[in-house]
């Protein structure tokens, strides 16, 4: 059996192991141990797939198996990675196992909220193990659902406004992306051949041009929406306000990639002449969502809010860069979508802690928070240096390598886009800096603050996993830039005028 | 004829035979308790059904009246699936004291219908169909009147009598029209000879209006909720997925089958009717606070989707109706089994009864969990891919604008069953529905719905058998 089975195998069973444990405390470690398994996993499927291309083997996809599921509509369960994908298994990996730990405090029905959450992460990892569109868009709509229930049952806040609200804006998407599937169904192949979802196939089969114009910009919405598009990105804030920790993380950190990632591989990758046609549209709403993230997040006053911005500010990087098409772009939004997962989870793994401690995200009624608990403040430090691209963590790498994409273009437009999306990192050293100002220096603003306890073993786990791998991937770019620019030639290849 | 081919009726005699023995036992029964006479007949009928799957040849009986195909045994398979968990489900409300004395009536009238319905199935000319839509639609009325002390179950019973009789005499009007335009009832003669004059597209939209009233689709569903909330618990439950399951067979095949040559119109009319369904269904659902009445203006919604597969007029159309309401059964019958259980218990049947239900009966909250997003088409349950595939069917045909319309139904559609989710899960309840325990016969009909409804996406075999016996225009 394909070995890249067990990462649906694994969550499988961990999920049936926290159902069948009696108590909390030992459902928390079956979650810890299913997600510790499948970390090692993904560390050994980086191993393997690097071993494997390095002994020479060129195809697109590796580790591939192929079932025949309904052979009327030619659907099969066929998986397979490439240096994209197994770059996002990685990150997906790393973020649930946080994330668990970053729930360890969870009491109320921990039962369900770890099968919950598990569910959630075992869509985005057949997600990104999917070559046939008909099983992607089921494992798709299967990692968004979990949200509602997320949200509605262990949020905070309005829940149930923000948890109908995330689920039917980003379900009011998938339905205009399955419109968008069906039509590259029905065109995935010449005529008299077999119609097929394997996105391989129809990458070879150029699909017809009237089609593309009019099943891209369907696509690109769909997962745009959520990868928090402009102005589809209304959801995200709420949600993120209202989540709890752990879920926050993993939308933001992972689940949210599922839309550029998405929009990467099926809506550039097979409709590349759609993707001309419509790019100014696009470009012009993610020039918009990057900067009016970060203007938005200037003036916000919840932490949450903050990030949630932020999100959308870096989000809207990745859709620029997507719509960029060439190889150094392509590979700058990949390395965004991992440098950015693992940095928004740390803020709100960080701002989980900081509210399960003062009770409020309000950071004016916070202060002096770094001389009470050093650890949580150095980190949240860390974390904005990171999300402002300081050289040396992660964002920097794959900031950079965007822009330089993005200058390939010579035109005014692109230019003038890239010069905008630029100027919005220097608004985000705002936001970033002045939210750690008020909040973590100056005096005390109040007295109780000062009995706050220092990060607990358990949350440490979280920090400094994310930390780490923010800072190895800042200072050891290349392997993974790398793997990443070799897998999206195929793609590229599509825009070269033969 | 000789009387072996008789025996291809096997199926509804059959069915005749058990009517017959359960007849017998409850006039030989006297006063002793029925408990015996029901389980019996639920015992039988779960061997018929399990009977009607192995293979089976097909033939005409009575020079074309009667017709079996490998179409028609699958459709009357499903559908006995369907009986067999509504007879599970039922059996302790049958039994119970409100309806002592009348008990074995409820399971003869019920597979009555289900004769009617394995009649019409079969018709091979207008008069069999007829005469099976009537036998399934009288009893249909007796049941729905069944809680003679209820006067609302009275209400209900009169108004679909009135209402069937009506539709019957559309129907019929359209008949003879077509008759009196061709000269032949029989299904064979008339789709070579049928042409498209205006004659006969108004028979055919005549016989059309007798069915839609049947599938409850709109502007012919004025009775759905009234009836639906009148009639007890296991009879809207069989209405909405029995009733409508065999109309909408009855409808792909008579179709496909008598009137290809009027195709434009009646794919126009289709697409109208498919739309308005679709959305005055679910603009409906979303106010209702009583669950039965909820189902219903879900399942006229549902009746919508159905349609879309008809429109299609290709193979993969009529494979992905039978499909669709195969799944569509056992979604429907896991939320109807869990307002079964709650009502059994508590007699309570409003949506805001079952606030905070997961904290006392997780398991029922989560299997009406399971159903309304199986109903919604959230993957991986099979209403998922009952829907997919009538999207595929629909875009095969290049009516992007229908599929588009249906997508942004689906998303009404899933706030309303959302509600349901957030009313067991996330709203509190001072008092809310004690912790209980059914019946094992409830139980295993519950378990049976929830098997299909986590099962049958996931088995490709299913689909690809009910596509090779489909056929298109």
């Amino acid at each position: 059996m394909n070995f890249l089975n067990w990462f649906l195998i694994i969550p499988v069973v961990t999920m049936v192991a926290i159902n069948l444990v009696k108590h909390h405390q030992k459902v928390r470690v079956a979650a810890a141990i299913g997600m510790g398994i499948q970390l090692l996993m993904a560390i050994y499927l980086v191993f393997k797939y690097l071993a494997v291309r390095h002994a020479g083997n060129t195809d697109q996809m590796l580790f591939t198996s192929d079932h025949v599921w309904y052979k009327d509509f030619n659907i099969h369960y066929a998986i397979g990675v490439d240096g994209i994908t197994t770059a996002l298994i990685l990150l997906t990996s790393i973020i649930s196992f946080a994330g668990v730990w970053a729930s360890w405090q969870v009491k109320v029905q921990a039962k369900e909220f770890f099968t919950t959450l598990i569910l959630l992460a075992t869509g985005v990892f057949g997600f990104f193990m999917s070559m046939d569109i008909f099983i992607m868009f089921l494992f798709f709509e299967l990692a968004v659902i979990p949200m509602y229930l997320l949200i509605g049952i262990w949020g905070s806040g309005n829940k149930e406004y923000s948890a109908m609200k995330l689920t039917l804006i980003l379900m009011g998407a998938s339905a205009l992306l399955l419109v968008g599937i069906i039509g590259i169904y029905y065109n995935s192949a010449p005529e008299g051949q077999a119609l097929t979802f394997n996105f391989l196939e129809i990458a070879k089969h150029k699909m017809p041009v009237q089609a593309q114009y009019f099943f891209f910009p369907l696509t690109f919405i769909g997962f745009g929406a959520l990868g928090a598009m402009f102005p589809l990105h209304t959801w995200s804030p709420d949600g993120h306000a209202s989540a709890p920790t752990a879920v926050s993380m993993l939308h933001a950190g992972v689940l949210m990639k599922l839309g550029g990632y998405g929009v990467l591989r099926i809506a550039v990758g097979l409709m590349p002449e759609g993707a001309k046609e419509w790019a100014w549209v696009f470009i012009i709403l993610a020039v918009i969502g990057a900067v009016y993230g970060a203007f938005t997040a200037i003036v916000k006053k919840d932490l949450k809010y903050i990030n949630a911005y932020s999100s959308v500010s870096h989000l809207g990087f990745i859709l620029f860069a997507v719509l960029m098409f060439n190889r150094v772009a392509f590979t700058g939004a990949v390395l965004q979508m991992i440098s950015h997962g693992f940095i928004t989870a740390l803020f709100f793994a960080l701002i989980g802690m900081i509210y399960g401690r003062t009770g409020t995200r309000d950071i004016y009624k916070m202060g002096g928070l770094m001389k009470v608990m050093p650890i949580l403040g150095v980190s949240y430090l860390i974390a904005g240096l990171a999300a402002l691209g300081l050289p040396g963590l992660s964002a920097f790498v794959a900031e950079m390598t965007i822009f330089v994409g993005a200058f390939e273009h010579h035109d005014l437009f692109h230019r003038v886009a890239t010069i905008l999306v630029i100027s919005s990192i220097v608004i985000t050293a705002v936001y970033v800096l002045r939210a750690a100002g008020i909040m973590l220096f100056g005096p005390i603003r109040n007295k109780k603050f000062e009995l706050l306890k220092d990060a607990a073993w358990h949350e440490k786990i979280t920090i400094f996993l994310l930390i780490f791998v923010i800072a190895g991937m800042g200072m050891f770019p290349g392997w993974l830039s790398d793997m990443i620019s070799e897998s999206v030639i195929p793609i590229v290849n599509q825009f070269v005028v033969h | 004829m000789n009387l072996s081919s008789l025996l291809l009726m096997r199926q509804e005699l059959l069915l005749i035979g058990l009517i017959l023995i359960l007849l017998i036992a409850s006039i030989g029964r006297m006063n002793k308790p029925a408990r015996g006479i029901i389980n019996l007949g639920i015992f039988l009928f779960g061997a018929l059904t399990v009977y009607g799957f192995f293979p089976q040849q097909s033939g005409t009986v009575f020079g074309g009246m009667y017709q079996v195909t490998h179409t028609t045994l699958i459709m009357k398979n499903i559908l006995n699936i369907g009986v067999f968990i509504i007879l599970l489900q039922s059996a302790s409300w049958v039994l119970s004291d409100e309806n002592k004395g009348n008990s074995i009536e409820f399971i003869l009238i019920l597979l009555s219908t289900l004769l009617g319905m394995d009649y019409m199935i079969s018709a091979g000319d207008f008069l069999m169909f007829f005469l099976g839509l009537e036998m399934a639609t009288i009893p249909l009325a007796l049941l729905a009147a069944y809680e003679v002390k209820k006067i609302k179950s009275l209400e209900a019973g009169t108004k679909l009598i009135l209402l069937s009789a009506l539709s019957s005499a559309i129907a019929l009007m359209g008949i003879s029209l077509i008759y009196g335009a061709n000269g032949s009832i029989y299904f064979d003669i008339l789709s070579s000879s049928i042409q498209a004059t205006n004659l006969n597209v108004l028979g055919m939209l005549f016989f059309f209006g007798g069915l839609a009233f049947k599938i409850s689709l709109v502007p012919f569903h004025f009775w759905t909720a009234d009836v639906y909330e009148g009639a007890p618990l296991p009879v809207t439950s069989y209405l909405s997925v029995i009733s409508k399951g065999a109309a909408a067979f009855v409808l792909v095949m008579i179709l496909y089958k008598v009137f290809p040559a009027l195709i434009e119109s009646w794919t126009l009319a289709l697409y109208v009717v498919s739309v308005l369904t679709m959305t005055i269904g679910n603009l409906f659902a979303i106010r209702q606070t009583n669950i039965k009445r909820f189902l219903a203006f879900s399942s006229i919604a549902q009746a919508g989707f159905i349609l879309l597969g008809i429109v299609a007029a290709s193979q993969l159309g009529m494979a992905s109706v039978v499909y669709f309401v195969m799944v569509y059964i056992f979604s429907n019958l896991g939320a109807f089994g869990v307002a079964q259980a709650i009502y059994n218990k508590t007699g309570k049947e409003n949506i805001s009864d079952y606030n905070d239900l997961y904290k006392t009966n997780p398991k029922l909250s989560l299997l009406m969990t399971l159903a309304v997003f199986s109903l919604a088409g959230i993957p991986p349950l099979a209403g998922y891919f009952g829907k997919f595939f009538l999207f595929l069917a629909v875009a095969g045909q290049g009516y992007y604008a229908l599929l588009i319309i249906a997508v942004l139904n689906t998303i009404i559609s899933l706030y309303y069953y959302l509600i349901i989710v957030k009313v067991m899960f996330i709203n509190k309840n001072e008092n809310p529905i004690p912790a209980f325990s059914s019946d094992n016969l409830l139980k295993l009909g519950l378990s049976l719905a929830a098997v299909g409804i986590i099962l049958v996406g996931f088995i490709g075999y299913f689909y690809d058998w009910i596509y090779s016996v489909s056929w298109g225009l």
